[in-house]
């Protein structure tokens, strides 16, 4: 182990070489780039005994990453919004080709307008896609995330995002423990039992016509139909929330730290108020929380790590006796609210005294939110739940009226 | 997790099921105008060779499997000698009203 001073995209590469994976594919967009960039110059250098193949566009990145995974390789790629966005199909094949697939997200907000700083929309928009969806809150995280999905991954075949705030992650240094290989290997043994291989001997149609009903295949056995193939996808994403901790569980053993699996708390246990959200928020949160204690309201963070699967059992238990969550979302569904908000609401619905859920907008195409931003917006969430509010429209954090520059 | 939690199939005849019955239209082939009758071999061919469900065997003239022929029409288009029709599949009924509307 030795320890280095780097941003998100280098431990995000690091941990994809640890992991020894054998093909990337991948197109540069903007705060992703430096990620397949380092990995680019080790597969040049003979660093790293890897495949590197430069495509077109993303959507072939992601296909190429199929097609390599599906005849047993480990592969590795990363993107960002509107990359993320042209992958869009692919996305959506490799989970229900059900494919161990890794991929990096540095967050960044969706065009149009363009822009290429922070928000979560370009991740959250897949939620639904059948993919496991991890957020990490600073750049250790990143590297042990990215390696932990590869044992994920593999154990349930789905495919992993992990995501990680674009700039404020990224492209910002903090000292990271790096493993040694050899502890890595140890702790992820090459891909053994790849479900698909595609062998000239005795060929195989990946993803074939699956109509409506169960049916007798060539040989006489009845394969499920689409439907069936929906649940078990379902299956596997809610066998996940127990696969992650796990997971992280025996990294912790291997490595020697640990993240708390599927969701994290900072100072909850005597709370009254918990600040919810995802990814680097989270660690800004905790200096709100400081800050509010040292005034004496009795606060607490709970991070989100594994946005899907969606941990609602978890977070009904740590939010058991609380009186309010107040949740900031880097997000939005459109003509709704926050996808966190939305989500954990619906979490609580059978919890038998749930704490009010006041939804906060923030830090959408890199708008700042500062620790005491996310103090002042909790303050205004307590003293709307102690006038008797027990549901409102989502508060934009840091809106500026129409033509005020500051 | 078994390979059969997966969706895959071993290449065969029909692996995705009887797919003519998705058929509105149902191509058919006049013996008589085909060049490989009329030569008397294997030749030409081209409805073989451009079905995009492999449901055309090679043959004077050649065969159409309408179990698995989902009706696209293809063979009627490419064939040089306008050998090959389309039928529809059935008389589809035409709506009417009480007011006495379209017949």
């Amino acid at each position: 182990m030795t320890t280095k001073v780097i941003t998100g995209n280098e431990a995000a590469a690091i941990a994809a070489k640890l992991a020894r994976v054998q093909v990337i594919a991948a197109y540069p967009i903007t705060p992703q780039s430096p990620v397949v960039e380092s990995l680019s110059a080790w597969v040049e250098s003979g660093e790293m005994p890897a495949e590197f193949v430069t495509v077109e566009s993303e959507h072939s990145a992601l296909t190429v990453c199929i097609t390599a995974s599906t005849v047993g390789a480990r592969v590795f790629t990363a993107t960002s919004a509107n990359g993320l966005a042209y992958m869009n199909e692919q996305v959506w094949w490799a989970a229900g080709a059900r494919l161990p697939i890794v991929m990096c997200i540095a967050n960044r907000a969706m065009a149009a307008p363009w822009n290429v700083l922070n928000d979560q929309q370009d991740s959250m928009s897949e939620r639904d896609a059948g993919w496991i969806q991890l957020y990490c809150r600073d750049n250790q995280e990143i590297l042990d995330t990215t390696v932990q999905a590869y044992r994920i991954a593999e154990r349930l075949n789905v495919p992993v995002m992990v995501c990680y705030d674009g700039f404020l992650l990224s492209h910002t240094v903090m000292p990271v423990d790096v493993p040694s290989a050899e502890q890595i290997d140890a702790f992820l043994p090459p891909r053994t039992d790849p479900l698909q291989i595609v062998d000239a001997a005795d060929p195989r149609n990946i993803g074939p016509v699956t109509i409506a009903d169960p049916r007798a295949d060539a040989d006489g056995v009845v394969r499920p139909g689409y439907m069936e193939f929906r649940a078990l996808h379902h299956g596997a994403l809610l066998d996940a929330l127990e696969v992650i901790p796990e997971v992280d569980a025996e990294y912790a053993a291997a490595i020697g730290r640990s993240w708390g699996g599927l969701t994290w708390e900072y100072q909850l246990a005597d709370a009254d108020v918990a600040v919810i959200a995802a990814g680097s928020l989270t660690t800004q949160l905790t200096l709100a929380v400081e800050a509010l204690r040292a005034e004496g309201v009795r606060v607490g963070v709970l991070g989100i790590r594994s946005y899907r699967p969606f941990p609602a059992a978890e977070m009904r238990a740590r939010l058991a006796g609380k009186k309010l969550a107040v949740v900031f979302d880097k997000a939005l569904s459109y003509g709704y609210e926050g996808p966190i908000a939305g989500d954990l609401k619906a979490a609580l619905f059978t919890a038998e005294t749930p704490p009010a859920v006041f939804g906060c907008i923030c830090g959408l195409g890199g708008r700042d939110v500062s620790p005491e931003n996310l103090a002042d917006a909790t303050r205004r969430a307590i003293t709307d739940l102690d006038a008797g509010v027990r549901d409102r429209a989502p508060e934009w954090i840091n809106l500026r009226p129409e033509g005020s520059a500051s | 997790m078994s390979a059969h939690q997966v969706s895959q199939s071993r290449p065969s005849v029909g692996e995705a099921g009887a797919t003519g019955d998705w058929r509105n239209e149902a191509p058919f082939i006049v013996a008589a105008t085909c060049v490989a009758v009329k030569l008397g071999k294997i030749t030409c061919q081209i409805c073989w060779s451009y079905c995009p469900d492999a449901c055309i065997s090679q043959g004077m003239p050649p065969v159409i499997d309408l179990t698995y022929c989902k009706g696209c029409g293809i063979c009627a288009e490419v064939c040089p000698h306008h050998a090959i029709g389309m039928r529809a599949e059935a008389e589809h009924g035409v709506c009417t009203t009480d007011e006495g509307g379209a017949e």
